[in-house]
């Protein structure tokens, strides 16, 4: 797809972690996708195998997010954040945490939806977890990582034929 | 990976000067002196950051003659990149999806 791009991260300090992804669509709609529970139950669904089965978000400053994921076998998870700004196809501040159910600590998350070209540069620039919670997400991501790999080598597997 | 260790890698990459060292090791070797270069910083204070980053496993030296170059350590840089690979993994799957999400609101014209 012309105008995406593949993820960048970069550690920023000892305090930051900012992730940077292009979209071939205009910050309007990249916006809208992270604020309508409707469209975010579309494409924030989890590592592969799960689901997102609730979502209710009330995207304005003070506002709170609750989602909530779901696997067959493996139980689920839930998220809550409040809203500490916002502002519409710019900007979103939150502070999120996930539910395993012990609640990890609190993420401090500033979004931007910048015009770039046709598209958006979408920044993500959270608050680095402690040692722990990092732990967390290594062996949560490490999981995923691995279903990211298989579902790719599908894709490429379809695209030979 | 050790959790102590990532915190010491994550706290030596704070500060800018060691930042820039480490990207100036990126291109190869380079002793103490050659790394303190492109500041306006005392001796002690070069070696204090030089020291830093090889407590912190990042960098380390050989023994050329009298010179000891630095040069980066893979294993240092390895628990560094093993957490950052993983956050990278947990989000591009959904951006992914969120690429054909894009997609299709277009067409839909909404």
């Amino acid at each position: 797809m012309s105008g995406a791009s593949k993820i960048t991260v970069a550690t920023d300090g000892e305090q930051h972690l900012t992730l940077v992804r292009r979209f071939a669509a205009p910050p309007a709609f990249v916006y809208r996708a992270h604020v309508e529970p409707e469209l975010m139950q579309r494409w924030m669904t989890g590592p592969e195998g799960w689901t997102m089965t609730e979502c209710r978000i009330d995207a304005r400053a003070g506002g709170s997010m609750y989602c909530a994921w779901a696997h067959p076998e493996e139980g689920g998870f839930h998220l809550t954040a409040e809203f500490v700004a916002v502002e519409p196809n710019q900007r979103i501040e939150h502070v999120e945490r996930m539910h395993l159910p012990d609640p990890t600590p609190d993420n401090h998350i500033v979004t931007t939806f910048e015009t770039e070209g046709d598209g958006t540069l979408l920044t993500v620039r959270m608050t680095l977890p402690d040692a722990e919670a990092r732990q967390a997400m290594l062996d949560f991501g490490a999981v995923e990582g691995m279903e990211v790999s298989y579902a790719r080598l599908e894709r490429i597997a379809e695209a030979g034929t | 990976m050790n959790e102590t260790e990532l915190d010491h890698v994550l706290a030596a990459l704070a500060h800018p000067v060691r930042r820039s060292m480490v990207s100036r090791l990126m291109k190869g070797e380079a002793t103490v002196t050659e790394l303190g270069e492109p500041f306006e910083l005392s001796q002690p204070a070069i070696s204090h950051h030089v020291r830093v980053l090889e407590e912190a496993g990042l960098v380390t030296h050989r023994v050329d003659g009298t010179r000891r170059p630095r040069r980066l350590s893979r294993e240092g840089m390895a628990s560094l990149e093993a957490w950052i690979d993983a956050v990278r993994n947990a989000y591009e799957a959904s951006y992914d999806r969120l690429d054909g999400l894009l997609d299709s609101m277009r067409r839909e014209g909404e």
